[in-house]
């Protein structure tokens, strides 16, 4: 199969971006001011992130889409306002995470944001939970644009007027060049930020726009230290078939009222609400410079392995390495020390809370 | 005068008498990125020609450093260690990362001069 290219491509070659290949996409990795530079430019300023590699799914028709959709995401949808957002996720009859998601109620249905690497299958998912009536479109027609930081709703609003009145998880149908865009209120930083689905033909004249506005191209690269500092989780990384939402520490995106309720995998989970789970996801800070990346071992004092590092980096705002895992349940609380196998050493380290970076007001200084 | 030669492994050595000066070369630093961590081998130590000598990791992945000659480790840059951003800043000057005593001069024979190397570099970057 031959590698895809979004429609911010030449966008990309024309601002020097170093490409790689991701879920099956030419994507940015970096652009010329490297990563470290694109990270603190998102948090000091505001930073465009192609995300067009990733699903947008609209689902509609049928009287009772809603209750069908209910039955396979542990989201409240019923509850759900038109243009409201929530996180959720689909699971495998395991409690396993198939992928984590944004679900939006539109004016007649639902839009889904899945990831890139997992969309194709999700869609046939979803498909063959849902019966006929219901129309399904992984609109490939469309890109996404995520704009990022303290200025994203200053440039944004200047290339769009009105938008900066949207509220956090919340979107809606807004006006570029005749054309219909949707905006959401959301992102994956830590920051304050905006979620921006439009038409292909439109993207490369849009963004831009935002960089006339002062906003930069950021890459791949800088999205992960920023995600991995705001305590998110990467799919495939972070999330995966084996690990349930309870495990996943992400027990605040299953409302109560859905416990009692039937959905994919909710015998497991609700066990697992019930019972607790063995396994946890912790926020883990090294003692010293050493960087522990995904599969790094972690052990406790006694030199007995109790987990494993899913992601692991250096936060360039919090100048600390970082890294997040899964342990044993019984090690899991804030301040106990591990240690983490790096090259054959056994590397001190301290559980922690999430997330590593906290937007503080107060200029110029930073949560650790 | 003394000489620079580079490694295949993006390694840089200044040969001054029996002590050579080792680093990695702006090329190797354009293809990692900003790097974050450096660690480096202990003094007194002993290392064999194309062996493992300290690690450099980047926002996005570690690399081994290796030396292209074998010796005993006299001096490392703490430098390096304490500010790492200083490797992309000035990585064939201040920026070294340690100076051994060699053994045997003649390991400099197969390294590279500054025209093969950069023809090298641009080759398997190409």
């Amino acid at each position: 199969m031959s590698i895809k290219k979004t429609s911010l491509n030449n966008l990309h070659i024309k601002y020097g971006a170093k490409l790689v290949e991701f879920a099956g996409y030419q994507m940015p990795i970096q652009y010329k001011d490297g990563i470290i530079q694109e990270h603190k430019y998102t948090r000091s300023h505001s930073g465009i992130f192609d995300v067009s590699h990733m699903g947008q799914l609209f689902i509609s028709g049928g009287d009772d889409l809603t209750n069908e959709l209910e039955k396979i995401f542990p989201a409240d949808l019923k509850k759900l306002k038109t243009n409201q957002s929530k996180y959720s996720f689909l699971m495998n009859n395991k409690g396993g995470i198939q992928d984590d998601l944004i679900i939006t109620k539109t004016s007649d249905g639902f839009l889904i944001i899945l990831n890139a690497a997992c969309k194709y299958n999700d869609y046939k998912v979803i498909k063959s939970k849902l019966d006929n009536q219901y129309k399904l479109n992984l609109d490939e027609s469309l890109s996404l644009i995520a704009l990022q930081g303290p200025e994203a709703k200053n440039v944004l609003n200047k290339v769009i007027p009105g938008c900066d009145s949207l509220k956090f998880m919340n979107g809606n149908n807004y006006v570029y060049k005749n054309e219909k865009v949707y905006i959401t209120r959301s992102g994956y930083t830590g920051e304050d930020g905006f979620e921006i689905s439009i038409k292909n033909s439109d993207a490369e004249t849009f963004v831009e726009s935002l960089i006339e506005n002062g906003s930069k191209l950021i890459g791949l690269g800088a999205r992960d230290t920023l995600r991995m500092e705001a305590g998110l989780c990467l799919y495939g990384n972070d999330l995966d078939n084996d690990t349930s939402p309870i495990e996943a520490n992400l027990k605040w995106a299953i409302p109560k009222s859905r416990i009692e309720t039937e959905f994919v995998g909710s015998e497991v989970l609700k066990n697992q609400f019930q019972s607790g789970v063995k396994k946890l996801r912790v926020g883990i800070k090294p003692d010293s410079k050493v960087i522990a990346r995904g599969n790094t071992k972690i052990y406790n004092d006694k030199n007995q392995e109790i987990g494993k590092v899913t992601s692991g980096t250096f936060g360039p705002s919090v100048e600390h390495s970082i890294a997040m895992g899964y342990v044993d349940n019984s090690y899991s609380t804030v301040n106990t020390k591990i240690f983490l196998e790096v090259r054959g050493k056994k590397i001190p380290a301290n559980i922690c809370n999430l997330p590593f970076y906290k937007k503080n007001y107060v200029k110029g200084k930073i949560n650790v | 005068m003394s000489e620079v030669k580079y490694s295949k492994e993006h390694e840089w050595i200044k040969l001054d008498g029996e002590e050579a000066t080792i680093g990695i070369t702006k090329h190797a630093t354009e293809m990692l990125g900003d790097i974050v961590f450096a660690e480096l081998p202990e003094k007194g130590s002993h290392v064999d020609k194309d062996g493992t000598a300290g690690v450099v990791e980047s926002t996005k992945a570690a690399s081994d450093v290796y030396t292209p000659v074998s010796g005993e480790v006299i001096d490392t840059n703490q430098m390096i260690v304490d500010d790492p951003s200083k490797i992309n800043e000035d990585p064939e000057e201040s920026a070294w990362f340690f100076k051994l005593k060699i053994k045997d001069k003649s390991e400099m024979d197969s390294l590279m001069n500054k025209e093969e190397y950069e023809k090298f570099a641009k080759e398997t970057s190409a």
